[in-house]
């Protein structure tokens, strides 16, 4: 069988990959199959960097130590590591969206305030991991709830 | 100092009058935090400092709360620290890195308010029997009247914002401790505590974990706390301490039709080492309690104590004066009660005293 990749070299190697849900088989012979390691160790550095990188610019929690101690915390860590922490709500609660009674001293106001505040937090992770199809969305939403405001 | 909780007439644990006989008591505990300080256990001294004084600025100001008492735990020695935790005004975590620790108690003990425990406010409601809505309702007036005056951290789509992920949202915990002694002495306790787990619910024994419950007491609360509002909290925590109720209903049948004999001399042992024994331990004491309480129910004990009002009170009497034991029998209490510090075997002979006094 020749290499997937290269369609020149014996393929030896047989790897299956993940892709959006499908599982997708590849067979590829060893120069490709060391670009590909390559590829993905520095998918996987790019990962860790950003994770590392990210720290509450008000209380100073790092994303490490959220991760290792479990906890938050200030308000400002809420906006910076939402996205983490969604996925392990659902795990202890089966729910992350909150169904209660609201504090008097938040108004519908400041609640849309609160809002964009984060959706630009959100919007500056997602352009410094140059996804800006993403951030294009998120500037949209923002300029929604700002003239909603008004 | 608090001295006079000991004999405050107003106090719900020195209150003898309606005290639950399956249900002991409801509680309903909110965690709230300042949006504009870190977290406690990021918070540094002059921060801790701020949210101690912006609480004693505005606690007087609420309705429930205008008659309380507002100390800070390291101004406070040991015994009396102990004191508070024996009577659940405050947790084990408040007795340690008491640095900016803080606390507010109501005049009748019902609502305590825990400043920069692991959230920067921990508020909560007692009181005696199965009455987790009275405890709601008021606790969420103190909560709504709060939010007059600080601003709490919260998200509209995560609700209130907790240190641990898994007190967000409504940062509500119920529980309910109830006394189970038919389920333990007919052995079912223990499938009854696997369900709970399975369905969300914990279980504490009264001084320690899972079955090593002393005096039969169980505490029972809810884990999750987002996603589903207020009420349906309570709602689910009540049915099921519906059906444990029924339970051990069930249990204490069976009890009576195929162990009577032997549950009677358990009960009248139970009574004769109470009125007649020197020295004795906490454990061993809730433990004959706990059996006195389960003949009183069982209708084994017609009386204790005798009394001067009418023999359909006797038993209510009877019953709050055995609750009432449960909770002054604790070592805290005991030195309190004799105003000075006592070692074990004291503590254990002082105990013996109070219970036959009361008792006789």
């Amino acid at each position: 069988m020749l290499c997937n990749v290269c369609n020149k070299n014996t393929a030896t190697v047989h790897l299956t990959e993940i892709i959006k849900d499908k599982i997708v088989e590849l067979h590829i012979c060893q120069n490709c199959a060391k670009v590909k390691t390559q590829e993905l160790t520095n998918e996987l550095t790019k990962t860790q960097k950003k994770e590392d990188s990210l720290k509450c610019s008000f209380c100073g929690l790092t994303y490490a130590e959220f991760v290792r101690k479990c906890r938050l915390g200030c308000r400002g860590c809420y906006g910076i590591f939402k996205m983490e922490l969604i996925h392990l709500l659902e795990k202890v609660h089966g729910s992350h969206r909150y169904a209660g009674k609201s504090p008097v001293s938040i108004s519908p106001e400041s609640a849309g305030q609160i809002e964009i505040e984060e959706l630009k937090v959100k919007m500056a992770q997602v352009v410094s991991r140059e996804n800006y199809e993403e951030a294009a969305g998120l500037r949209d939403k923002i300029e929604k709830l700002k003239s909603k405001g008004n | 100092m608090f001295e006079d909780f000991l004999t405050n007439q107003e106090s719900w644990l020195n209150y003898e009058g309606d005290a639950g006989d399956i249900v002991f008591s409801s509680r309903v505990r909110l965690a709230r935090n300042f949006s504009q300080y870190p977290f406690p256990f990021r918070a540094s001294k002059s921060k801790k400092e701020s949210v101690l004084a912006k609480m004693k600025e505005v606690y007087c100001t609420v309705d429930a709360l205008k008659e309380s008492i507002f100390v800070q735990m390291q101004d406070l020695n040991d015994l009396d620290r102990q004191f508070l935790l024996e009577r659940h005004l405050i947790s084990k975590e408040h007795l340690s890195s008491l640095g900016g620790k803080g606390l507010i108690v109501s005049k009748d003990e019902r609502i305590a308010i825990m400043i920069n425990e692991e959230d920067h406010l921990r508020m909560q409601m007692l009181t005696f029997g199965f009455d987790l809505e009275q405890c709601w309702r008021k606790l969420d007036d103190v909560d709504t009247q709060l939010s007059r005056k600080i601003d709490f951290a919260f998200m509209p789509d995560l609700g209130y914002l907790t240190v641990c992920p898994t007190n967000l949202g409504t940062a509500m915990r119920v529980s309910c401790m109830l006394r189970l002694p038919a389920l333990v002495l007919t052995k079912r306790i223990n499938k009854i505590l696997e369900l709970l787990a399975k369905i969300s619910f914990t279980v504490r024994g009264l001084f320690g974990e899972g079955t090593a419950a002393y005096g039969d007491l169980f505490q029972i609360s809810n884990q999750v706390c987002l996603g589903i509002p207020e009420r349906e909290v309570i709602e689910n925590l009540s049915a099921v301490v519906n059906q444990i109720r029924e339970q051990e209903i069930e249990a204490r049948q069976a009890l009576l039709k195929k162990q009577k004999l032997e549950v009677e001399d358990g009960v009248w042992r139970a009574l004769g080492i109470l009125r007649n024994c020197r020295l004795i331990n906490t454990k061993e004491a809730l433990s004959h309690l706990s059996m006195l309480s389960l003949g009183l129910d069982l209708g084994i004990i017609k009386n204790i104590v005798e009394s001067d009002g009418p023999a359909e009170n006797s038993g209510q009497a009877d019953r709050a004066r055995l609750s009432n034991l449960f909770m002054i029998i604790q070592p805290a209490h005991l030195q309190k009660i004799e105003g000075k510090m006592l070692k074990e075997k004291e503590r254990d002979y002082i105990r013996a005293g109070i219970i036959r006094e009361r008792l006789k």
